[in-house]
């Protein structure tokens, strides 16, 4: 999931209009950005596409951080491609932001200036080959089982975005998935690597949902306005549900002991994460959240010449048209 | 085909797939650090195409080799003196302006090689070149739409592209450069001769500098050495250092 802890704006407006919206909602209607929507509606949405927006950015360098070490030119590719996607993916959801009214500018600095966060996920460091099929396969993995239910929410231009989106993540936890596959299969080092990434991601995996049911806040009136589709409980139990069996295909081991089968809820029992890591990480202590903003900090910086030249270009092409008219 | 044929065959086809390679590494380097987000995917739109442009010159240099190393070993198991590609290719990416800049005198050098290959008496060369031709039309488009835009945008980007060509334009001359290699691949029909796209490059690169508001230094001495693979420039060893370490690291592992 690469949006969490989103603040549910409250709302104070025409009790009205409000019944109104939310009955459209409840019929399954999608809202558009001309239609009339509660501000808190709006502000939410911005902060929860913005935040998920920021994850596919900042998503990128721990991937890029193997792109130029790939062990072989197809790896290098398929790598290349996926980290592309995900920064296409930035695209889509800050055009989808665009349309509540904010621009895509006003939301990068507040990325890297701290007001708007990103996903817990991207704060920890990838240190093997392996950790790029276990990010594959369990990060996306986790993204996916957000994300397919955001299809169906009920913000139109966010919806869409989903579509695209899942599209192309189905694609990248399978190439996950196959690394990892490779190196099971592998040499003893290799095999060592691919538990070793298993040990350090899956518990932050398991954080990517938010924190537990009892202690997520936010919840009811996201879920009332269809923004956010199941509780972060649901999904994660999902989550572990689907992923126990496929580490068993690989032969690694999920760093849980308590992990189990329980045949009456007809899932797994699993250990909950360490949550007082997840709130250090989300307030900006986790091992790369300074690395991780600094990079975007130091592109941002570092682009402001290229920016405001292509800028300076296209105004003076475009005065010498109004002069030629 | 003659032993001494395929054996230039193969030396062309290294310098196909290493400049390629080289170029494609290069810009990978870039992915998630881009000046804003349209030259971030761009940019490693153009590595992508690369690097499987690589794969393609590289597995036909195996073929032609006929010793059973693979592209990938042709890639990551190379020392630097093995290496074959422009030392253009192989200059760091420094900021976005000497990485787009490097990528226009490629790119502009590249369409024209790559359109002269697609009609080579050697069906294997003409296919690839072919196909590359397609993308890399559309890399010129783009790298010298952003050299124009940032020639003639303020006066810090001008400034900064004026200091890429300075830096670069001595990196140029090797496109040009021919040896005994070339001179058999001209003789079968294989490769133009290298000089024979010099007008051509020329003219197209003076019409995106003029536009551009920059202008060509005088160079007195041309940097060679990296197709021939005489003299490399130290850029390199470091490029392959990250490149090669897994492979070197864990020798005859699959991934």
């Amino acid at each position: 999931m690469y949006a969490q802890m989103i603040k549910s704006e409250a709302t104070d407006e025409d009790p009205e209009k409000l019944a109104a919206f939310q009955a459209r909602i409840d019929a399954g209607e999608k809202i558009e950005p001309k239609d009339w929507m509660p501000a808190g509606y709006r502000k939410t949405l911005i902060r929860q596409i913005g935040q998920h927006a920021h994850s596919e950015i900042v998503g990128q360098l721990p991937e890029g951080n193997w792109i130029t070490r790939a062990p072989t030119l197809e790896r290098k590719a398929i790598l290349l491609a996926k980290v592309q996607d995900e920064a296409g993916h930035g695209l889509y959801l800050y055009c989808a932001a665009e349309t509540l009214g904010v621009s895509r500018d006003e939301l990068t600095e507040m990325l890297l200036d701290g007001r708007m966060k990103y996903s817990s996920i991207f704060n920890y460091p990838t240190l093997t080959w392996a950790d790029m099929g276990a990010v594959g396969w369990l990060v996306d993995g986790a993204a996916i089982m957000n994300q397919v239910p955001l299809q169906r929410t009920s913000y139109g231009p966010y919806a869409r975005a989903m579509v695209r989106i899942c599209k192309e993540e189905s694609f990248h936890q399978r190439q996950g998935f196959a690394i990892m596959m490779k190196m099971a299969e592998g040499t003893e080092a290799q095999r060592r690597m691919a538990q070793d990434a298993l040990n350090r991601f899956w518990y932050p995996a398991l954080m990517m949902f938010g924190p537990s049911d009892k202690d997520s806040v936010h919840s009811a009136q996201s879920m009332r306005w269809r923004i956010k589709m199941n509780t972060n409980d649901e999904l994660r139990q999902k989550f572990v549900n689907e992923s126990v069996p496929q580490a068993k295909l690989l032969g690694l081991t999920v760093p849980d002991p308590e992990l189990r089968w329980n045949e009456e809820k007809g899932g797994y029992d699993y250990s909950e994460p360490d949550w007082s890591e997840f709130f250090a990480v989300i307030q900006g202590h986790g091992p790369c959240n300074t690395d991780r903003i600094e990079a975007r900090n130091k592109a941002w910086d570092d682009g402001a010449w290229v920016r405001e030249g292509m800028l300076a270009h296209a105004r003076k092409k475009a005065a010498v048209r109004v002069a030629a008219e | 085909m003659s032993g001494n044929t395929n054996a230039s065959l193969f030396e062309f086809l290294l310098r196909q797939g290493d400049n390629t390679l080289v170029l494609g590494q290069r810009l990978s380097e870039w992915c998630g650090h881009g000046p804003v987000l349209e030259e971030d995917i761009a940019l490693a739109n153009i590595a992508l195409d690369l690097v499987g442009q690589t794969q393609l010159w590289l597995a036909l240099a195996c073929e032609v080799e006929g010793t059973g190393r693979s592209a990938d070993d042709l890639a990551m198991l190379r020392d630097v003196w093995d290496f074959r590609n422009l030392l253009l290719v192989e200059q760091p990416n420094r900021d976005f302006g000497m990485t787009i800049l490097r990528q226009f005198l490629f790119d502009q050098w590249h369409l024209l090689q790559l359109h002269a290959l697609a009609e080579s008496s050697e069906d294997r060369v003409a296919a690839i070149a072919t196909k590359a031709e397609r993308e890399v039309r559309y890399h010129v488009e783009r790298s010298s739409e952003a050299v124009i835009a940032l020639g003639d945008g303020t006066e810090e980007s001008h400034g900064r592209m004026q200091g890429a060509l300075d830096r670069l334009t001595p990196y140029i001359g090797e496109m040009f450069e021919a040896d005994a290699v070339d001179a058999a691949l001209v003789r079968d029909g294989v490769a133009p001769e290298p000089a024979r796209l010099k007008p051509a490059y020329d003219s197209a690169v003076a019409a995106v500098l003029s536009e551009a508001t920059l202008s060509m230094p005088s160079v007195p001495v041309a940097q060679t050495g990296g197709r021939s693979g005489k003299r490399h420039t130290e850029h390199l060893g470091h490029m392959l250092t990250q490149m090669q370490w897994l492979q070197r690291a864990y020798p005859g592992a699959e991934w």
